[in-house]
């Protein structure tokens, strides 16, 4: 490891603010575009789900499947 | 050959496949952006010149390439819906979109970031700079445009258009070190002639750079795999998924 200490890893000579802001917002922005399809694909299945589930307790309107 | 174009132009199929796929690429690709950071911040020596900010180079320019390569993966799938009126290419193409334009975001904050402690600003309108910004306005516009209109096949053929015309600024990004006198340092890794870079930066950078290409193919099919349901919500395979869902 070339960092002696951790304050100095977080300081890294007076780049430590810029460096850690670019890795911080990095992994954000990573982050919401990894869970954003999956929110939205389980989302959707909950939402089909439930219709489809309306659908087949109402008599008077049978699925179309 | 065929029969392979056949299937992918199946959504069960390529929902199917596309799954198998990300259960071992997307624990691979988180894995590789842990161990690429954890090397570039730790266990890298700082820059002779650039001393410790240089260590931004290990997210800004994997974003920035990976940004580019997702162009010509939108603009393709444009071009393929376009000429063959294939409806996967245009799942592709908007999947495409937005993981681009958050990647060239990461580019061009890094990269603001990165400027501050090695040229005192933050900003400047220097060619390669703001051909990055109008890519990212490229990304947007064409995520803005599918969202504009109703009659989606419309809107993938508007959006597809717009992505080709796009194409012009890609050269002019790659270009732009070295057709105008910029702050930006050219490129560092050439494919040819020797790169200017010292090994030691330049695995963890390689690393890196592979890491963002496996995260942008995850996030696509992701992105797909939500496209393709939604498309098909009428379907039985999506209905029984859905039940599936509902139950657990």
């Amino acid at each position: 490891m070339y960092f002696q200490s951790l304050n100095e890893l977080l300081h890294m000579d007076g780049h430590g603010a810029f460096v850690w802001t670019a890795y911080i917002i990095t992994i954000a922005v990573i982050a919401v575009i990894l869970v954003a399809p999956l929110r939205r694909q389980r989302g959707f299945l909950r939402q089909l789900a439930g219709e489809l589930r309306r659908q087949q307790g109402d008599a008077s309107s049978p699925g179309d499947n | 050959m065929w029969s392979f174009f056949h299937k992918l132009g199946s959504p069960p199929w390529l929902y199917g496949i596309s799954g198998s796929i990300l259960r071992w690429l997307l624990p691979l690709t988180l894995l590789a952006l842990v161990a690429g950071m954890v090397w570039g911040l730790l266990f890298t020596a700082p820059d002779f010149r650039q001393g410790n900010s240089y260590r931004i180079i290990y997210i800004h320019v994997p974003a920035a390439v990976v940004a580019l390569a997702g162009y010509y993966v939108m603009a393709l799938a444009g071009a393929v819906n376009l000429i063959w009126k294939m409806k996967m290419a245009d799942v592709a193409m908007k999947a495409a979109a937005p993981i681009g334009a958050a990647l060239t975001f990461i580019a061009l904050l890094t990269g603001a970031i990165w400027g501050k402690p090695t040229w005192g600003t933050w900003w400047v309108w220097d060619a390669r700079i703001t051909s990055m910004l109008i890519l990212l306005f490229l990304y947007l516009g064409v995520v803005a445009l599918y969202e504009a209109f109703d009659n989606k096949e419309a809107a993938g053929k508007a959006c597809a258009v717009l992505s080709l015309v796009g194409m012009v600024n890609i050269p002019i990004i790659y270009k732009s070190v070295d057709w105008w006198y910029s702050l930006h340092q050219p490129a560092s890794i050439k494919f040819t002639g020797e790169s200017t870079i010292d090994p030691s930066m330049l695995y963890p950078l390689l690393l890196m750079i592979t890491a963002f290409y496996a995260l942008f193919t995850c996030c696509l099919l992701m992105n797909m795999r939500a496209e393709l349901l939604r498309r098909e919500s009428r379907t039985n395979w999506v209905r029984k998924l859905a039940q599936g869902a509902g139950r657990g």
